[in-house]
């Protein structure tokens, strides 16, 4: 285990409040990243990948969610705890987050410069400078092409909704990288795209923070997008991890009977037919199964796994997984 | 750029629209019951003048041939003889006009930034005490109609506190600043005389208001719900995210789209202000276009009704124009649709 923690969140629960009653989302997250590691967070949609790393940064709408317990530590400091003040030094330089839809996440009334600009004012001032508009500019061209945008400087006197959506992306990317000096959080980056777009923007994602020596954390539903770019993988399943592992060791050996299912679903170039998916389907937040979530849809379920949620056992080096099938190792 | 051609296409669209309402509002003009000759010269007159003023005004020809009159004299810029003040209709819109413009500018000022303020602080502090406030404030606002309101002014602030005066628009025994722009507040600021400015802005406080309170509420209800929605957009938080200042975001990045519906509704409110003050501007004796038309209407004065009604339908098209331009250039996704053709 890596010492140095950028994010560690602890035993972190989140409800959300909602018309018909309280959805208990997240159960007990458990989620560490070190200093310049990438990892990779998978599961299937609705399972709080989003409500996790939106919880790092302190961005979820509260209301209606609410932090029923747990600490998330970033650098070393409880984001939960943070001033008002702190938090927005911590965004500015800190952290930052590519969201899920770009075409969503740039502000269709504002020309791409302009909001750059702003995010680059801020991070200066948060870094102590004092920025001049002729430096603004000058850096959002540098942070244009580093994402390879030909001709930035048109670029930044268009709206939004004169780009296409690979564009956009890389404009959102560009955004985050202005403020992400430690780390990046990358939620499902190009899910919208085709796929080509979407390879060519997570190797420059892959690069990018290579070359500055950034941890990543990257939602996705690409399984093999993730194989490709990450350290570590977490699984994730209805509000907790249940297994966390090297790539390498994750896709060779998976342990917890969700990520076999998950691996088992993905459809395979050379196999015949359509993959069987897994049975059953993501429990209703509002009256979750209790002890280990996945019970109602795993063939292997004792009585214990309806009382109690397994713990994470350690399986090997760095393998966590949380089921009672690995309890006795 | 195509905003030009843009413009140059509505303004002629505008022209079709008019020239549509010229024939309605003509043609019921004459077909309602009553003679407006006989109305004019009242029930003394002998039958010999009226039949001549009927001839006068063509009134004894067919409903078409008068309006082809009409249609000729309009393009020589004539709107025909008002049959109760007995001088040109253009020449006595013309002298009302100013009244009832500063009396719409007044409110317009007024609900535009109170609508903007209310319907900002309300979305974005949703469901708190200030928001319940406004909204059922708001309701009530929009329930009752400004005569209601202008009544109820008059008797409130007018007659029990008498904070605000109720009759004209400047004290009886103030002398009217020298004409040059025929709105009061700014003809006095010229003539250098606070004190009939001050007199002039105490006066359209309680018409101004009657005029606009129902709209404010609307708007600002509006403006509310568009804060609201916008609030939980993605592109918020991922400003949020970034680390800009909460003012910003709310001041820049979700003020500019939350006003995009409020544009286009404020466009024919004021509009519509202009339709208002018929009743508002008679209940204060404001001697406004608004009076003018309501007695014209009164009296059968078929010149003058079509006047004014035209008048407020160029003033319509005029800001359906204006909002369109403005709602582009707040919204570029309609700017590239306008340049688009």
């Amino acid at each position: 285990m890596m010492s140095e923690m950028i994010v560690d969140i602890r035993d972190l629960y989140v409800n959300f409040n909602i018309y018909e009653g309280v959805t208990r989302v997240l159960n007990g997250v458990n989620f560490r990243v070190a200093k310049g590691e990438k990892v990779g967070l998978i599961g299937e949609a609705g399972c709080g990948k989003t409500t996790t790393v939106k919880s790092i940064m302190k961005i979820l709408q509260m209301p209606p969610a609410e932090v029923m317990g747990g600490e998330i530590y970033l650098e070393g400091l409880d984001v939960l705890k943070m001033s008002q003040r702190d938090l927005q030094m911590m965004r500015r330089k800190t952290v930052s987050m590519i969201f899920q839809d770009p075409t969503a996440a740039l502000n269709p009334v504002f020309k791409v410069g302009d909001q750059i600009g702003d995010i680059i004012k801020y991070n200066q001032l948060a870094l102590g400078n004092k920025i001049s508009k002729e430096e603004i500019h000058e850096k959002t061209v540098q942070v244009l092409k580093e994402v390879q945008m030909p001709d930035p400087e048109r670029l930044m006197n268009s709206y939004p909704i004169q780009l296409s959506g690979g564009m956009r992306q890389r404009i959102s990317i560009a955004m985050a990288l202005v403020s992400a000096t430690n780390l990046l959080i990358a939620d499902e980056p190009g899910t919208n795209l085709d796929v080509t777009i979407q390879d060519q923007v997570l190797r420059l994602l892959g690069d990018l923070v290579e070359d500055r020596g950034t941890s990543i954390i990257l939602i996705s539903h690409a399984l093999g997008a993730v194989k490709g770019l990450v350290d570590r993988v977490y699984v994730m399943y209805a509000g907790s991890m249940v297994e966390a592992a090297n790539t390498e060791d994750l896709f060779s050996d998976p342990l917890h009977p969700y990520t076999k299912a998950l691996f088992k679903a993905v459809p395979k170039l050379t196999g015949g037919g359509i993959p069987m998916g897994i049975p059953g389907r993501i429990p209703n937040y509002l009256s979750p199964p209790t002890g280990c979530r996945f019970n109602p849809r795993c063939s292997h379920a004792k009585p214990e796994c309806r009382e109690n949620a397994p713990p994470f056992y350690q399986v090997g080096d760095g393998h966590e997984v949380a089921c009672y099938l690995y309890g006795g190792q | 750029m195509n905003i030009k051609k843009y413009v140059a296409y509505r303004l002629i669209s505008s022209f079709f629209v008019l020239f549509g309402l010229s024939l309605l509002i003509f043609s019921l003009s004459r077909l309602v019951p009553g003679d407006p000759a006989r109305l004019a010269l009242g029930p003394m007159a002998p039958q010999w003048a009226v039949d001549k003023l009927r001839a006068q005004l063509h009134l004894d020809e067919p409903v078409y041939i008068q309006y082809i009159y009409w249609v000729t004299n309009v393009f020589r810029g004539d709107l025909g003889q008002s049959l109760v003040t007995r001088r040109g209709v253009f020449n006595d819109i013309f002298e009302f006009f100013p009244a009832t413009f500063e009396l719409v500018i007044f409110s317009v000022i007024l609900s535009t930034s109170l609508a903007i303020i209310l319907g900002v602080t309300s979305g974005k502090y949703a469901n708190s005490l200030w928001d319940n406030i406004v909204r059922v404030t708001s309701y009530v606002g929009i329930a009752i109609p400004s005569f209601v309101w202008a009544i109820m002014s008059v008797f409130i602030f007018g007659y029990l506190l008498r904070w605000f005066p109720t009759l004209g628009r400047l004290s009886s025994g103030v002398v009217m600043p020298t004409k040059v722009t025929g709105l009061l507040l700014v003809d006095s600021l010229i003539a250098g005389r606070l004190g009939v400015f001050r007199d002039a802005f105490y006066h359209m406080i309680l018409p101004g208001t009657s005029l606009v309170i129902s709209r404010l509420a609307q708007e600002a209800r509006i403006t509310r719900a568009s804060v609201v929605e916008n609030l939980h957009k993605d592109y918020i938080m991922a400003a949020r995210s970034f680390g800009i200042p909460e003012r910003t975001i709310t001041l820049k990045y979700l003020l500019k789209p939350s006003l995009i519906p409020t544009v286009a509704i404020m466009g024919m409110d004021i509009a519509g202000s202009m339709g208002g003050s018929f009743i508002v501007e008679t209940i204060f004796n404001w001697p406004g276009l608004g009076r003018y038309g309501m007695s014209a209407m009164l009296s059968n004065d078929i010149n003058a009704i079509v006047g004014v009604v035209m008048l407020i339908g160029v003033f319509f098209a005029f800001m359906n124009i204006l909002v369109d331009l403005i709602t582009a250039y707040l919204d570029p996704r309609i700017m590239m649709k306008l340049r688009g053709g």
